[in-house]
Formats: structure tokens, sequence, C-alpha cells
């Protein structure tokens, strides 16, 4: 029995002859261990920020949106511009979870869980920002349609926005259920594991009374598979009601057929590259290595490659259309020549080297599989993705229409302060989680760890004995040898 | 309509023989409420009991009830008339005719008055002398309500009380009796005939009085050479409607050249009516108003402009002059005269030169064509100022012949250009008495500051043209402790009578004739007997000797006058600040200037020849706001920082800078202390200048309305042709309607097919349209000011504005275009090469542009693109073509506002009422007594915008649905269509066959702005005809 067949292609998705045991303490660590310094650190940093822009929330609040650098012309800004960004950014988590795991795409177990969070945080920013832009949020419910006694008052079902209300808010319950829905037993792990009487009793809350029978698993794996189903949809539809907030509009540059399937593509995109940014990091801080290897990081650098292309072919086909289109009023949209060589070139460019040119040098392999690259790639898109929504929305109108209202935007240290202010909530909430949540679902790698087969190749590649392995002599009897103390190690 | 409806509460009422009905009219209930079952039964009621869960139920609800009930709303006190005044009924507006005589602007108003307050300037449609109400009047309301008026008559700077003042000055002047130093009356032009009366009164009470009139913009020379040709000090009366020809050489008539109002008869001769319509050709140095709606124009610096007078002079009349004209200008000239020539009566020739030989020149231009657009029977007075005059006064005040000085209406102070040396003569008087509405620069330095009235609270009356008089009378009861100059006057003559019995004595004895003098205070003007008492010197034509009439002595005169230099000023005046008297007027700060579209400053209009080799500059920073350099300015060992502007057809050679900015009195805001003042620059009264120019360090920070001056080659925004197409050509070839492509068709936006939308139905009931007349519009902007009344908009000042945010409701958009015309400029984009950059249409012609206005306020659509975004439905379409905002149900998203074409909505970014950060008119109790209380004043994050006078047209509708009568055509009215007074305007209900607004639908010229869109707006422009036709 020299060898049986192996199949050279799949590279494994764990590495490090992990058992078990080590998956729970590796995942475990972080939660049940204490901070280092390089954590403080950061959650001080992302805490100031976040404070920072809540102060700057506040004064706009009380004193009125004028604090903002909009205008008569462009009445919204970085506002909606972080908006849709956050929105994007939200997207890869549900696909990840949903999509690839309707596609049986194991690699996403390693990677679903931080995404997920990633999604509703950014998901929980990008919610802010419809009720701060409004000129009166403390009327904000007005655009619920809850029954009222102030007449005939209802909604506009007609609006975008309105749409917006019921899209985000059902993608962010959706996503919430699944993700802790996921969350269940790898809860139930950590307060099997923890000491603390009170973060025993924490996480005894959390799990759900998660028991770990068949039949816990039976209805998990259904559920599972349910929400998949519901969640898959919310993908699409999200971004496409974000999208109709300008393809239903007549601004020039706005409105355009192509923008639902685009902005879908585009918030992949930007969904990816935010997951690719903060796991190269984690990964790294939280000796999650041997989970999140190159394999993952090259999968989805694969899935940006192609939500790239198609944006990139989106942008192309803008460009084209709106010359072909022959109208004066397409001179200046977003994607066009007027754009290019008008006062926002710097933005054009900038969309254009971030989110197409870039992105490019992932078709090479050897660069795709490179870290530190990718990190830098993951950056450059998300900084391009903001550019496409700041192009998008300011540039757009800045010259609509209407010359007499052709205007110009310079954001004020309040709309920069609310930014900063949401990246660093964002973060607050992301270093949270890491110290406190299974990052990975463990429960679900643990389905995918070749833990017989990969030993036992080893061990007698190695020329070790098997014995103890629980091996059956009958079949593997020529390599059961008496030195336990190599296979002890081995182990550990 | 009325009736007697009678009103029924069920379907039980119809039934006549009820017993219910009955039985209803006598009790409250049908039958008895059983209470003694469940009450009178006390046994079972002892049963019942109540749980201590219940009970703390009940205690609970009740407190919480209890607390909440106790929770007061803010209380507004009203109070209710103890005495009702006659004619004052709450929530009715009332009217008075007054007239506005502030020395500068002469006008016929209509004020409305709520509830005591007068609130609005409207025009009195009934007046017949010129000067419709320009912006300044509409805006002059607010000063009435200005916080810093000066409330009691002063002594030193000390609160007195008027008969310690009257005391003073009488016990003074009877001093001076014999001194031998004279007393002076340094007046306005009041052109009231009671004034005049008064102060010949005055002058033989006290012996040594002299009477001066000054006028800080002087017509000097224009009253002198009419004099020398008429024989009366008055300026000519011009009626631009009878014009065919119209050639200006340098006077911005439709401005404020010789007192304006020139505006409406001239818009009248620019609607081309049968095929025509006048052409008016303009040779100027600044760009002005009247430049940028002449047919032609050509940019010619001020002495060149005399060249060109002489020039055409010698066309028309005949004698030759010399001097040389830049390139083409010359041939200009002379199709300019033939077409005057050709034109005979109907030709006119206007100058604004400041120069007696030029004014001369072009009224004998005139009088040789027989002009009968120059209407010599009632020429204008509202200018009576001599030059001469005021140079002596001031020599006199400084040797100290003067001992006595008593103002009204001026502020020598700061409109002088030798205001130092008058300054000098003030210290030399021992009396010196100022009559101001405020502490201006004048009245703090004199002894006595006599509180004056603002004009909607004195009596009076003038005449602005012979024979046309008009009354002022208060319309509300003097808000301070003040008194007008003529019932100071009055008093110190010893005379008992209060001045509205004096008018009332002057009316009765030699205006009115037996008439009426209460009809004549209703309609606010009489029209008196003309030519009775005035003979008419200018003799007629068959007496007049053409060789001896028509030297050419002037036109030789002027020329030999003419001195060139490398650099002229030329000083004018902006139609939304005048003279600067109300300079501290907010609403005009903020009016933007029709030419610039700056508000908040004055600037030095430079050309762009000029500013390339003077290293000035022009610049849009980062949020698109405007930067300019300064320039140091000098005229006459008089130096100015001032900044710069670059002007598209500022002549070369020539600069621009307008009077009446600088303020720098206490009784002036610091915010409104804006820009220089230029009077320093107005030596010997000449508004041309000798100028030098050179760069100052330091950039100048703008507040422009609108950045982008050129259309950027579209050709759905303004529409225009010339005459000839539009007489020979269909309307397809000049007013295409776009096309949208159905079934592979391409079919008019106005079919029903190129809808995708449900078209609500209109045709019942009311239903409004506005139209525009390009044309008729001269861009003077009083419907921005009316507009701004009207609707409570707000100010915002100038950093706002310079972010882009002011609030007009109401704007008058200015386009330069790209190349010579806008036609060659749509071109130009046709025939862009494919990397040839935007800019090639994006900036404007520097040489000589071709300028259009258009006035944009919301359009109305029928398919709104603002009303299908709101999530919360604050925008919503009314049954009358409306487009209305709810401002209550507004949370603020400003989806709108990106969503309207038209960029016409405007966001409350923040609270600019009753708010220290914007401390205008809104932030004290009195400003905000001229706010219209049928219009809700708009808290902060609040969208709003035009409303179509909504309040007014359903004023009109209530008021005949209570008289039972049909609405006449005409009745119904928006604030700006009610202040058009050049007819561009027009309101009214397109449900009413017979209504003016249903002609302007269906005429040729009609189009909608941004008609591609297809948002069907309710407002609708007509194609601007210019008349290029050359002769």
């Amino acid at each position: 029995m020299s060898s049986h067949y192996e199949a050279p292609i799949r590279e494994p998705l764990i590495i490090g002859e992990k058992s078990y045991h080590d998956i729970s303490v590796d995942v475990g660590a972080p939660v049940l261990g204490k901070a280092n310094k390089a954590w403080w650190i950061v959650f001080s940093i992302a805490l100031v920020a976040f404070l920072w822009g809540l102060g700057c929330i506040i004064y706009t609040i009380s004193t009125g949106i004028g604090v903002w650098g909009l205008n008569k012309t462009i009445e919204w800004a970085w506002d909606i511009t972080n908006f849709v960004w956050w929105v994007g950014i939200g997207h890869a988590g549900t696909l990840i979870s949903a999509v690839l795991l309707l596609f049986r795409q194991k690699w996403r177990m390693a990677v679903n869980r931080s995404a997920e969070a990633m999604t509703i945080f950014a998901v929980i920013q990008a919610g802010l920002f419809p009720i701060i832009h409004m000129g009166r949020p403390w009327l904000a419910y007005w655009v619920l349609p809850i029954p009222n006694q102030f007449g005939s008052l209802w909604v506009n079902f007609n609006s975008p926005l309105l749409w917006d209300v019921f899209a985000i808010s059902t993608y962010l319950s959706v996503s919430l259920v699944f993700w802790w829905t996921g969350l269940l037993p790898d809860f139930a792990m950590i307060r099997d594991r923890s000491v603390k009487p009170f973060q025993k009793k924490i996480y005894t809350l959390l799990s759900f009374g998660w028991s770990g029978r068949a039949k816990d698993w039976q209805r998990f794996e259904e559920v599972s598979l349910v929400l998949a189903g519901l969640a898959t949809p919310l993908v699409l539809s999200v971004h496409t009601i974000v999208s109709f907030d300008f393809a239903t509009s007549v601004v020039p540059g706005w409105h355009s057929t192509i923008f639902p399937p685009y902005f879908v593509a585009g918030a992949i995109f930007s969904g990816f590259a935010m997951v690719q940014t903060l796991l190269i990091v984690m990964r790294k801080v939280s000796n999650l290595e041997d989970y999140i290897t190159v394999l993952h990081i090259e999968y989805m650098n694969k899935v940006i490659i192609l939500t790239g292309g198609i944006v990139s072919i989106a942008y192309i086909t803008e460009y084209f259309i709106g010359w072909y289109s022959g109208s004066s009023y397409e001179n200046y949209t977003y994607l066009s020549y007027g754009a290019a060589t008008g006062p926002y070139w710097w933005s054009f460019w900038a969309l254009i080297t971030c989110n197409f040119i870039v992105p490019m040098s992932l078709w090479v392999k050897r660069l795709r599989r490179n870290i530190m690259w990718t990190f830098f790639v993951a950056l450059v898109i998300n900084i391009g993705m903001w550019f496409e929504r700041f192009n998008i929305i300011v540039v757009d109108l800045s010259k609509g229409r209407a010359p007499s209202g052709w205007a110009m935007f310079q954001p004020t240290f309040v709309d920069i302060g609310i930014f900063i202010g949401t990246i660093g909530f964002f973060f607050v909430l992301f270093l949270l989680y890491a110290r406190t949540f299974p990052v990975i679902a463990q429960a679900e790698v643990k389905t995918i760890l070749k833990s017989s087969g990969q030993k036992y190749k080893r061990l007698r590649e190695s020329g070790m004995s098997l014995t103890g392995t629980a091996v059956d002599e009958r079949t593997s009897g020529k390599y059961v040898s008496d030195t336990d103390a190599n296979q002890t190690k081995n182990n550990k | 309509m009325s009736s007697n409806k009678k009103y029924w509460k069920s379907v039980e009422e119809l039934n006549k023989n009820s017993s219910i009905v009955e039985a209803l009219k006598q009790n409250e209930f049908v039958e008895e409420i059983p209470t003694d079952e469940f009450l009178g039964n006390k046994d079972t009621l002892g049963d019942s009991s109540t749980t201590r869960r219940d009970f703390l139920k009940y205690v609970g609800f009740s407190t919480a009830a209890a607390t909440l009930a106790a929770c007061e709303g803010p209380v507004i006190k009203s109070i209710p008339y103890v005495i009702q005044p006659e004619e004052i009924i709450p929530g009715v507006a009332n009217y008075y005719a007054t007239t506005i005589a502030d020395g500068y602007d002469f006008a016929s108003v209509l004020v409305k008055t709520r509830e005591g307050r007068p609130i609005k300037i409207q025009r009195n449609t009934l007046a017949t002398a010129n000067g419709g109400a320009n912006a300044r009047v509409n805006a002059s309301v607010l000063g009435l309500y200005d916080s810093l008026r000066v409330q009691n008559p002063r002594k030193e700077g000390a609160v007195v009380s008027w008969d310690e003042l009257d005391a003073d000055v009488i016990q003074k002047l009877n001093g001076l009796k014999d001194s031998g130093k004279d007393v002076v009356l340094l007046t306005q032009t009041f052109a009231s005939p009671s004034t005049s009366r008064l102060i010949s009164e005055f002058k033989a009470r006290f012996g040594n009085v002299r009477h001066v009139v000054y006028d800080a913009i002087s017509e000097s020379t224009a009253l002198d050479a009419y004099q020398a040709k008429y024989g009366e000090r008055a300026l000519g009366n011009y009626d631009f409607s009878k014009a065919e020809t119209i050639v200006s050489i340098g006077a911005d008539f439709l401005g404020d050249w010789q007192g304006g109002g020139f505006d409406s008869g001239y818009s009248k001769s620019r609607v081309p009516q049968q095929g025509k319509m006048s052409r008016h050709i303009q040779f100027e140095s600044n760009m002005s108003l009247t430049g940028a709606n002449a047919d032609k124009r050509v940019p010619l610096t001020s002495s060149e402009q005399k060249i060109a007078l002489a020039k055409l002079y010698s066309y028309v009349v005949g004698g030759s002059v010399s001097g040389s004209l830049p390139e083409g200008v010359e041939e200009t000239v002379k199709k300019a005269a033939a077409q005057l020539k050709k034109s005979g009566s109907a030709g006119v020739v206007v100058t604004g030169i400041n120069d007696v030989n030029a004014q001369t020149v072009a009224l004998e231009i005139n009088d040789y064509l027989n002009s009968n657009v120059l209407d010599k029977e009632t020429p204008i007075k509202s200018r009576q100022g001599s030059d001469k005059e005021v140079m002596t006064l001031v020599a006199d005040m400084k040797a100290g012949k003067v001992g006595a000085i008593i103002m009204s209406g001026v502020n020598p102070l700061y409109t002088l250009p030798n205001a130092s040396d008058f300054y000098e003569g003030l210290k030399n008087t021992e009396l010196s008495v100022a009559f101001s509405l405020k502490e201006d620069e004048t009245s703090s330095e004199t002894q006595y500051i006599a509180a004056a009235p603002h004009y909607l609270e004195s009596w009076g009356d003038a005449e602005i043209k012979k024979g046309h008089y008009s009354l002022v009378q208060p319309t509300i009861r003097p808000l301070f402790n003040t008194r007008q100059f003529q019932e100071a006057l009055l008093k110190w003559t010893g005379n008992d009578m209060s001045y509205h019995d004096y008018i009332k004595d002057t009316w009765g004895t030699s205006i009115l004739n037996g008439s009426s003098f209460n009809q004549a205070l209703h309609d606010g003007i009489f029209i008196g007997t003309i030519g009775t008492e005035i003979e008419v010197k200018a003799p007629t034509l068959d007496e007049k000797k053409v060789e001896n009439m028509w030297t050419g002595d002037a036109a030789k005169a002027l020329v030999a006058s003419t001195k060139t230099s490398a650099l002229e000023l030329t000083l004018y005046t902006k139609i939304g600040m005048g003279d600067g008297q109300q300079a501290n007027n907010p609403w005009l700060q903020e009016f933007p200037d029709p030419i610039t579209r700056t508000s908040w400053d004055n600037y030095l209009t430079v050309s762009k020849f000029d500013a390339d080799a003077l290293n000035l500059v022009n610049k849009h920073v980062s949020n698109g706001a405007l930067n300019g350099s300064y320039a140091n300015v000098t005229v006459n060992g008089t130096t100015l920082k001032v900044p710069v502007i670059i002007q598209p057809g500022q002549a070369k050679g020539s600069v621009g800078l307008s009077l009446g900015y600088g303020r720098t009195a206490a009784g002036i805001k610091d915010e409104m202390k804006t820009g220089v003042n230029a009077y320093k620059f107005y030596q010997n009264f000449s508004n041309i200048q000798e100028v030098t120019v050179e760069l100052a360090p330091g950039e100048h920070e703008f507040a422009c309305v609108q950045l982008q001056n050129t259309m950027a080659g579209r050709d759905d925004i303004i529409k225009e042709t010339t005459l000839k197409i539009f007489n020979s050509e269909d309307s397809e070839h000049w007013n295409k309607v776009p096309e949208v492509s159905y079934d592979h068709n391409e079919i008019s936006v106005r079919e029903k097919n190129a809808d995708i939308w449900l078209a609500f139905d209109t045709t019942i009931g009311h239903h409004f349209n506005l139209s525009i007349d390009l044309n008729a519009c001269t861009g003077c902007g009083a419907c921005v000011i009316a507009c701004h009344a009207e609707n409570n908009v707000p100010v915002v000042g100038k950093n706002e504005v310079r972010k882009f945010r002011d609030m007009h409701w109401l704007r008058i958009d200015r386009y330069y275009s790209s190349n010579d015309t806008f036609k060659q400029e749509q071109e130009d984009l046709e025939n862009l090469g494919a990397f040839e950059p935007y800019s090639k249409v994006e900036i404007q012609s520097y040489e000589n542009p071709e300028v259009a206005f258009q006035p944009v306020m919301c359009q109305h659509c029928e398919h709104a693109p603002c009303e299908t975004v709101c999530p919360v439905g604050a925008p919503v379409h009314g049954k009358q073509g409306q487009s209305q905002m709810i401002y209550n149900r507004c949370v603020g998203t400003r989806y709108c506002a990106n969503n309207c074409p038209y960029k016409v909505r405007r966001f409350n970014w923040f609270l600019y009422s009753e708010n220290d950060e914007f401390d205008y008119h809104m932030n004290d109790d009195l400003g905000r007594m001229v706010l219209n209380p049928d219009v809700v004043v708009r808290s902060r994050g609040v969208m709003e915008k035009c409303s179509m006078c909504i309040q007014m047209t359903q004023k009109t509708i209530l008021d005949a649905k209570r008289d039972g009568r049909e609405i006449k055509d005409g009745e119904f009215q928006t604030a700006c269509s009610e202040a058009c007074h050049n007819g561009a305007m027009v309101f009214g209900d397109v449900n009413d066959k017979t209504a003016e607004i249903v002609k302007r639908v269906q005429d040729d010229r009609m189009y909608h702005l941004l008609e591609s869109v297809g948002t069907k707006p309710n407002v609708m422009y007509q194609v601007k005809v210019k008349n290029t036709t050359e002769s």
C-alpha cells in the first residue's frame, strides 16, 4: 500500500496541524485571555476618534446642517458618500456567509464570522448618516409608516429614501439574526471553557442554552440554510435600492439604468477589500494565520478581481454612453470628459487609479498571494470606492442642468470629524468584538479539519509509529511501531 | 358664489316627519341615558370592588395624565383690540397710496398694512409718473423697522425734548438774523410744492436764509443743458415705449440715469408686436443693466463716448467733427445714425456723459429728429441740485460765512468728495441740525440730530414730473419720538398748522383746482393741468431756423474737451444700492447685482485686458467662491484699496466703481459696513475720473450667487432668436420643442405619449400659470425684493452667500456668451473637437459677450421631480398648479433639492430668525414687524421655495367667494408679477379663457425651461428676440 491517490489541487484550508482542541484554544484565547498593550492603544485611538465624531454630530444637530460644507446646489456630499460607502462595505459579510454557504464554499468558514461582524458594524455606521443628515433628525421617525394622529399623513412610498429605510433595516436585522445563529455553538464553547463565574453567566445567556445535542445541530443547520436563503436576495437588494436613490432621479449622472448591478458589484468589491484590510491585521494580531491562510486571501482577491472587473466595465459603459448620447447635459457627469478635465479632475483620477488600475495587479498570481500587496490594494480600493461615491454625489451635483447653479463643495472640519468618528466607532465595535466574540466560526471550522488523514500521512511520511493513534492494525499494521514518544509530541 | 346651503347631519333629517329629529331638537340624546339603572341600585354598587392592583393602575394613570396635562406649550400672548380701530380687521390687509421721495427714489406706491403695520410696498398702478417701484423702493419698508433708527431728538449725543430743541434753534436763528451770516437749508430734492412754499415762508421769516438743494448723485449737467435749451430746470422725460431706435451713449437708463424709471416704457417697445420692436444700440464703458439689454453694445471708454456722440451728431445733423474712434466703432456710429434718421421722430438719443455739452448734443439730436420719445410737456422734477451752489456753500462754510445749517435728507459727510472741507465748515457754524433717520456720517457730527420719521410715517407731497402730483401719507403712527423737517419748519416759522393741514391748504389753493383732496389722497396721485402756469420756451419745429439751431457748437466743444487718459474710472450706481442711503437695509445688501451677481460689496470692474496688464486676478477657491485681487485706486491724490472683479464687456482702458457703499456711521450695523466709499472719487461731481490702478496685496472674498457665467452651450435654458428669423420663420426653427423617442419615432415632449406619468386633471377650478417674457424683463430685480418682503425670505449674510447658500426664492440668472453670441456658443459646443476641453464654452467671452437675464423661481412642475423623492411626502402637488411645500412635514433630507433640475429649492441651514449669528431684521422685535403674517417663518432644517404666492391667490379666491362673483383677469397676482412694472411677468388662471395668460400660453414664443426633462412646468418663458437688423 505504497500510496493511494491524493488530489494535489486543493491546498488545505487549515494549516499548522491543528486538532479540535487546538481550535477551541486558539479561538477562545482572545476572549478568555487578557488584552495586550497594542489592543489598548488601538482601542484608545478608535475611542477618541469616535468621541470626536460624536461631538461633531452633537454640534451638527444642535446648530444646523449649515456647519457642513453643503450649499444650495450640492445638498448631499460626505454624508451620503459615507452612507453608501459603509453600506457597500457591509456587503461582504452576508455574501460570504450566505451566498458562499449555498454554494458550499468551505473556505468561507474561516472568515465569515468577522466578515459578518464587519457587516453589522458597517451597517450601523451607514445607518447613522440618513438620520444625522436630516435637517430635523428629531423627526426621523416620520419616515416610518407609523399610524399617527397628524391627520392623513403617511410616508411617501414613491421615494427611494423610504425604500432605503426598509432595505437597510431588513438587512441589518437579518444579518444580525444570521450572525447570532452562527455564534450559538461558539458562544457555548466559550461558556464551557470560561472559568470566571460572571463571564460564564454572560456566555450562558448569549448561547441561548446551546447543549450540543444532535437535535441542536440539526436545527442549527436548518436555520442556517433558511437564513442563508433569506439573506441571499438581500445581498442584491440592499445596494440595488441604495442605487435607486440615484437611478430614479433626474440628475444627469445619477439617472442611469446600470446603477443597480453596478452598485451591487461595487459593494461586494469594497466589502471584500475591507474584509482583507481587517483580516490581514487580525490574523496576525490574534494568531490566526493557520486558519486564515494565504489561500483564503487569494480566494478573496479573486472575488475582488471579478467584482472590480464588473465595476470597471460599468465605468467604461457610463463614460461611453454619456458621450454617445450627445446630450450636453451628460458632458459633466462623474464619468465624462468634463469631469476628467474639470475642477474635480483629481477625484476622477483618484477613482480610476484606485478602482481600475491598481486592482488590475491582482491578475498576477504572485501579487495576489502577497499579503503586503493585498493589504495595500485593499486599502487603495477602500479609498477608491469612497471616491466613487463622492464623485457620483458631488461631481454630478456640482454641474447639474442649470449652469447658474453650478458650484463646488468643500468639507468643513465637522464633515471630516463625523467621517473619522464613524471609522472610530466602527473600530471600537470591531475591537470589542475581537475581544469578546469567537472571531472564527470554530464549530464550522472543525468540520473541515482534516484531522485523520493529514496526521497519518505526516506520521507515516516522517517514518514514525502510528501506535496509539487508534489506527487499525489490520490496515496499517506496518506503520505501527512502539516509539510512542514522538507520537505524543505530535498530538499535543 | 354665495348660497344658502342647508347643512344636515344625518339622512334622518331629510325625513320631515321623523320623531327622532324632533326629539333631538330638544334633547341631547334621543333616549334617556339609563343612569339610574347602574347607579341607582345602592346594594349592587356596594358589591363592586376595586382590587389593589386596579387601584394602583388608576392612580398611576391619573397621575401620569395629570402630569402630562400640566405641561404647557409656549404661551404667545395676543392681545385683542379693546376698541377695534375703524377699518382694521385682524387678518385683512389695508392698502394706502403714498409716495416715496427720498431724494433719490421718487415713486408712487401702494403700502400694504396688516393690523396697522406697513409690511410691503407695491407699485401704485394708477401712477402716471415715471418710476415704478424698483428694488430699492420695494425694500424701503424695512427702513421703517431699522433697529438703529434715531428714536429721540438729540443734542450733542444726549436725548433732549423737542421743546428744548425748538427753543434752542429759534433762539439761535433769531440771534443770527442780523449777524450777516447765512442760515442755510441744505436739503435733498423734495420736488414738493408744499415744501417749496414752506421754505419760502421760512426764508421770509428769517431773511438771511439760503436753500441749497443737494443731490448726492448729481444730474447738474443734464439739468443745466435742459434749462439752457428748454428754459426749465428739469430733466427730460423719455417715453421709450414710443421709440423705434434708441441710441444710448453711456446712459444707464434702465438703471438710475437721470432719476431712473424709464424701464417700463422701454420694455413695452421691446416686445415684438406685428413684427416690430425697437432697436437699442448702447455705447458704454462699464457693463450696465442697460448695455446688457441692448441689441448691440459697443464697449467704449468715456472719452471715446464723447467723440462717438459728437460723430453721431455729425452723421445725423451734419457738420464734421474731428477725433478718432477704435476700429469698427465709427462704422457702428454711422449705422446708428442712419437708423436714427430712418426712424425719424421715433428715434431717440440719450447720454450719461456728465458734461453740459454732451447733454446738449443729445438734446439737439432729439430736437433735430423731432423725437416724440422726449416729452417736453412733462419734464421730470426729481433732481434739482446744483453742483455750483453746493461747492459755493462748502467754501462759504469753510470761510465762516454760514451761521446755521439745517439739513434734511442729505448726508454730505458721506457723499461729498471733499467731506473734510465740509467737516471744517460744519465746525464753523453756530448751529447745525440734521434731520435724519439715523446717526449717519453727517448727523453724528452735527449739534442736533432731529430724529426724522420714515416716509411711511410722514405727510408730504411731490411733483415727480410736471403736473403729476402725488401725496405722501402716514401708514402707521410714528414709532418713535420723531418729527419731520417740514413740521419743524412750520413750528420754527411760528405757524401752528400741522403739515397735513398745510399740504391740504397748498393743494386746495394751487393744485387741486376744485377736485377732491380725499380722492387724491386715496389715489395717491393727482394729475393737474399742465402747461397753464409754465410757458414752454422751446419753439415748435416750423418756427425753428434750422441753420441756427444746430450749429454743432456743443458737439465741437465736446470733442475739444475730450482728453484721453490711460485709464478712466466711471462711477456708477447699482440698482440695488443707489446712492447708499439705504445701506443698512439687509435686503438690499443681500440683493445680488444683476450684472456681477455679487452681493454685499462694491468693487472695481476691470476689463480682462487691463487686468492682465496690471496683474489683477479673479479666481475660484476650492469651495467655488470667487476671490479677487485688491487694487490701489488713485484719483487725484486720493487712494482707496478696492477689490477687483474682472468684468466681461468692460471697455479696455476703463474701470468702474459703484457709489453707495463704504458706510461707516454708527447708525449702520457692522455687517452692513461693506465695500468702499467711492464718493471720495466723485470729484467735481463728475462720474468720469482719470485714475491710476495698481495691484495691492491681499485677496478679497466675494459673495456671489452665481459662479458659472455661461450656459455651456445648452440650448433650452434661455432661448434667443433675432427679429429677422422671428418674423420670417416658423416657430419650430427658433423655438423647437424638444423631442423624445416613442415607438422609434421622435415625438414632441408635449405630446401625451411622451409622458410616463398620469397627468392631473387641470381643467377643473383654477389652474395658475406664470409667464415671463424675456424680452420685457430688464433684470432690474424689483421682483426679487418683492418676493423677499412677501414671503419672509431670510437674509443670511455675506459669509453664507459666499458659501452659496443665499435664500432667494426668486433669482435672476445672468448668462454671458462664451463667444460673441449665444448661438455661436452652441455651435462651438456642437463642433468641439474630441479632446478639446469644455472650457471653450464654459468661460465667458471677456471682449463683449452677449448678456441675457432669466428670472427663475420654482417652476411648479406638473410632474415635479421633488415631489416623488421625499420620504415623508412634504412636497405635494396642489390642485391649482402649484407644487406645494409643507414646511411642517419636512424632515430635511434635501433629496428634493438635489433632484430639482432648476435648483430653486432653498434649505434652512441654520435658524435664521431670532438668532444672534444672523443679526438682521429677523433678530429683533422691531425688524420682525415687517414679517408677513400670512406666511410662516421657516425654522431650521426645513426646505423652502417659491409657493406661487398661494396666500395671495387664496385670498383672491376667498374674497370672490364671499362676494359671490367671478374673478376678473388680473386679480390673481403673485408678489413678483405684481412688482414687475415692465410687464414681463404675467400671472393668471389658464382656465379663465379670457385671461392674458392664456394668450401667453398659446404664444409662439412660449417655451418651458429645460423642457426636455419632461417636468411640465406651470411657469413659462417667452423666447428672447433681439433686433439685430442694421440699416
